[in-house]
């Protein structure tokens, strides 16, 4: 049987040509990213903001968004966010926190329960979710932290096993990958709460394999090919792991692709999310993660030993300092 | 790379059994896995958003709790003053005041200073292990003695109260009878419950949520109701609002601070109906000491009204028109049957020490999480098919070696997490998902080495042995970083993040054994027996 090859053997593209083009769009796409963050704002759950939510699903046909959101205005809880879920029969309506002590947002969970079953009765109330100030307040902290650590964590790990350079590249690129898919969030408006989270650690530890096997590569092209600029190193390292790159991305693609169109709606923005990643994750490993290494200078004398190179002069590789100019 | 030693194959072929038969239990249906072994229980829990039921997490209200504390303490320093043997032993004090947390009075004759402190010494307890008291004793201006609640004391208050508040709920909650509730503390203040297959909390809220403190006390007959009404009232009463629903004309009653009987001192609670008007009404037992207690208080008192009160609100206030002398008594209110049976419920357990309020509710009825079930297993099935079908098509037969571990590897999650008893959520599912796409990832790492090292023109044997060698060490890199990605998530993250590191780093380490080393072992397997003279990679 002859097996399928996703990419031809002995690939030669030059990738670095593109470096500066790819990076402009980098951080053009993380500053449009930031930007729509900042202006548009997340879609924030109950979980970060605090409220109540509650999932209905009408059995006998959705009546008009408009009609749903002047009855739930009706139950006296503030302006009500109404969004789509998944299916077509199935809405989140959502109400801000409301003013008053702890309890407060328990009250008003009842009370819109309540109020949405007779205003709908057909209507079913999937599930509900209250959560008070002070522990959406606390959800905010440690998802931010628990995010914040991981990143840097790994950073530092990363420039322990490599070198710095490596380390500054791995946190760029994890600083993309999360900025890009914030972004995501801001510009389709899918509700981000703690789901959301797990889902942005996914793509985080995706996004990180990936880093990894390119690194590693373009480490043991430095220990062998000594005298190599690094710009021709680099594109080499990328060619010679591209045929993963995509592999891996195929399969990606392929198991979240089924996920998503089969899944259970519960799933959904999750599932979406880490697609989208995945895509960055491709882009990002092939354009994104190497450009930083030349910036910063990595050679192959990053990976001599220093004491050892300095002892033994005639072992040491001069650096190539056109090699390292961007 | 060929000599895979007896051993390895056997110790590896065992961990793979193990893998299958605990992942099994999992997949049965509840009966079927009552009449197995009792080491064969152990399954994997499907969280509450996958399968339905509530959660709901608890917060003590600690200002609440200070007062309650400060107000025992205020009734420890009376009686304590009053001595044991007769007025002769009393000391008299005055200008008791509980401002600002503290407890200040002042003691009339000074000579009795040393021995009032001495008494007030033996009602504090040592606190922890510090040594440091729960309440600190001072003398100012000679004669004035300030009791102050130490940090210690009241640190100590609080676990005090949340164990118990945690065992009462314990009780409530089992009391209706619901399936595995979880209840447990967390943090210093707060308590989780988690209910699986409930859909309706409001009951269970209404059932954990009641302090459920009952007090039998006197209407004061003195009290002018005009003068109430503008918020005065005789020393030694009270103003004491009625709770929803309940009383007819004054919304409140004036009542005698001093209580008759406390809750404590009910021996049974539970449901019943009156048999005058049919109605739902709590039926309640006191013990030896209340009953006598009860028995000589409304023999003093017939024609006089008592009142029965519920968490500082009145339920009623029947008059007495003969002494009770069973000690036994029914509460009655506008209750439901359900509402009586959970006050039964609620009076039996005990009340809480501290009021506790609901700060966080998610449910999911049982029919979205059934719903969430199914649709995420096809869908899983699907794309692992799909997956396999890839490597299949791209590796070949080492594309079949890696479909195997990649089943095995999935037995492997599962049978971890049920010898963990871990809970499988949504953000859980994520971290699968992580995993296999790790273990995909690593096999395709390995084999497109193979491939690389064929092109060199290796020999077969080397380029298999140069595949996995060299791919390791990447492939050990990007599990470490994951892994320390996880184990921060852990320490610093909240419920979904922590459930979705608990499968993380399960499935990493699995994930590295099935792609790496059973794939190895059945390569190995296969060279050594066929000999390939080519392989088709």
């Amino acid at each position: 049987m002859r097996l399928l090859k996703l990419v031809p053997d002995d690939t030669n593209i030059d990738f670095l040509r593109w470096r500066k083009v790819a990076s402009f769009m980098s951080f053009f796409l993380v500053a449009v990213s930031i930007a729509l963050v900042a202006v548009k704002g997340l879609n924030l759950g109950v979980d970060f903001v605090g409220g109540q939510s509650v999932r209905v699903e009408f059995t006998q046909g959705m009546p008009p968004i408009d009609e749903i959101r002047e009855k739930v205005g009706d139950i006296g809880l503030g302006e009500a966010t109404i969004q789509q879920f998944g299916s077509d029969k199935a809405v989140s309506i959502r109400t801000a926190l409301p003013d008053g002590d702890k309890s407060a947002a328990e009250r008003a969970g009842q009370q819109l329960v309540s109020g949405i079953q007779k205003a709908f009765p057909t209507a079913k109330t999937g599930s509900v979710e209250t959560v008070s100030g002070k522990v959406s307040g606390e959800l905010i902290r440690t998802g931010a932290i628990s995010l914040g650590l991981a990143i840097l964590g790994i950073s530092i790990y990363i420039w322990i096993r490599f070198e710095w350079q490596f380390g500054v590249g791995a946190l760029g690129r994890l600083f993309h990958e999360v900025s890009l898919t914030f972004g995501l969030f801001a510009v389709t408006q899918m509700q981000f709460d703690l789901n959301s989270v797990a889902a942005l650690l996914t793509i985080v530890g995706y996004s990180l394999n990936d880093t990894i096997v390119v690194y590693d590569r373009i480490r043991e092209n430095l220990k062998k090919y000594r005298k190599m600029e690094i710009v021709p190193l680099l594109n080499l390292s990328i060619n010679e792991t591209l045929s993963r790159t995509v592999m891996t991305t195929v399969a990606m693609v392929l198991a979240l692709g089924m996920l998503l169109l089969f899944g259970p709606d519960v799933i959904f923005g999750f599932t979406a999310a880490m697609l989208f990643g995945v895509f960055i994750g491709g882009y990002s490993s092939v354009l994104m993660s190497t450009p930083v290494l030349v910036w910063l200078k990595v050679g192959p004398h990053s990976f001599v030993p220093r004491t050892t190179a300095g002892m033994d002069g005639g072992e040491r590789v001069e650096r190539k300092d056109d090699g390292a100019v961007v | 790379m060929l000599d895979f030693p007896r051993w390895k194959t056997i110790g590896i072929s065992i961990i793979l059994l193990l893998g299958i038969i605990f992942s099994i239990p999992t997949f049965l249906p509840q009966k079927t896995m009552d009449s197995l072994p009792s080491f064969l229980q152990a399954k994997v829990n499907l969280g509450l958003d996958l399968a339905g039921g509530s959660h709901l997490l608890l917060e003590a209200d600690i200002v609440d709790l200070r007062k309650t504390q400060l107000a025992n303490m205020e009734k420890t320093v009376r009686t304590a003053m009053r001595g044991e043997s007769g007025p002769d032993d009393d000391i008299a004090i005055g200008e008791l005041s509980t401002a600002g947390g503290k407890i200040s009075f002042l003691v009339r004759d000074q000579t009795k200073l040393d021995a009032a402190r001495e008494r007030l010494f033996s009602e504090t307890q040592g606190a922890g292990l510090t040594g440091q008291r729960d309440w600190s004793i001072n003398v100012i201006d000679s004669a004035r003695i300030v009791m102050t609640p130490t940090s210690a004391g009241q640190a100590q208050a609080v676990k005090n109260a949340m164990d118990t508040a945690r065992d009462i709920i314990d009780k409530r909650v089992n009391a209706l009878g619901t399936r595995e509730p979880t209840i447990i503390r967390e943090g210093d203040d707060r308590v989780v419950v988690q209910v699986p297959g409930l859909d309706d909390p409001a009951a269970l809220k209404e059932l954990i949520g009641k302090t459920a403190r009952l007090e039998f006390r006197m209407v004061d007959a003195n009290a002018d109701p005009a003068e109430a009404a503008a918020g005065r009232v005789p020393v030694g009463s009270e103003i004491v609002p009625y709770a929803e629903g309940e009383g007819s004309g004054a919304p409140f009653e004036v009542l005698r601070r001093q209580v008759m009987i406390s809750g404590e001192q009910l021996i049974d609670a539970k449901q019943s109906y009156d048999p005058q008007n049919n109605q739902p009404v709590v039926s309640i037992r006191f013990d030896s000491g209340g009953s006598s207690t009860f028995a000589k208080v409304t023999a003093q008192s017939v024609g006089k009204r008592f009142a029965m009160v519920l968490d500082g609100k009145v339920l009623s206030a029947p008059s007495i028109n003969e002494p009770i002398l069973g000690g036994s008594a029914q509460i009655s209110g506008s209750f439901s049957v359900a509402s009586a049976n959970a006050l039964a419920i609620s009076l039996r357990s005990g009340a809480l020490p501290v009021k506790m309020t609901v700060v966080e509710e998610r449910t999911v009825t049982p029919e979205l999480g059934a719903d969430s079930i199914r649709k995420g297993a096809i869908a899983g099935i699907i794309a692992t098919v799909s997956v396999l079908v890839l490597m299949l098509v791209v590796y070949g037969r080492f594309g079949v070696y890696a479909c195997i571990a990649l089943a095995f590897n999935v037995f492997l999650i599962i049978a971890t997490m049920a010898a963990f008893n871990a809970t499988l959520t949504l953000p859980g599912i994520a971290g699968f998902v992580l995993t296999i796409g790790a273990a995909v990832d690593a096999n395709v790492l390995i084999n497109e080495r193979i491939r690389e090292e064929l092109k060199r023109g290796r020999k077969i044997f080397q380029a298999v042995e140069l595949g996995y060698s060299e791919a390791s060490r990447a492939i050990f890199d990007a599990n470490v970083t994951n892994v320390i990605a996880a184990a921060l998530m852990f320490w610093f993250g909240s419920g979904p993040i922590k459930g979705f590191a608990v499968v993380l780093t399960i499935g990493i380490v699995t994930s590295v054994f099935t792609a790496v080393t059973v794939t190895r072992m059945f390569v190995a397997h296969w060279l050594r027996t066929k000999r390939p003279t080519s392989i088709n990679i």
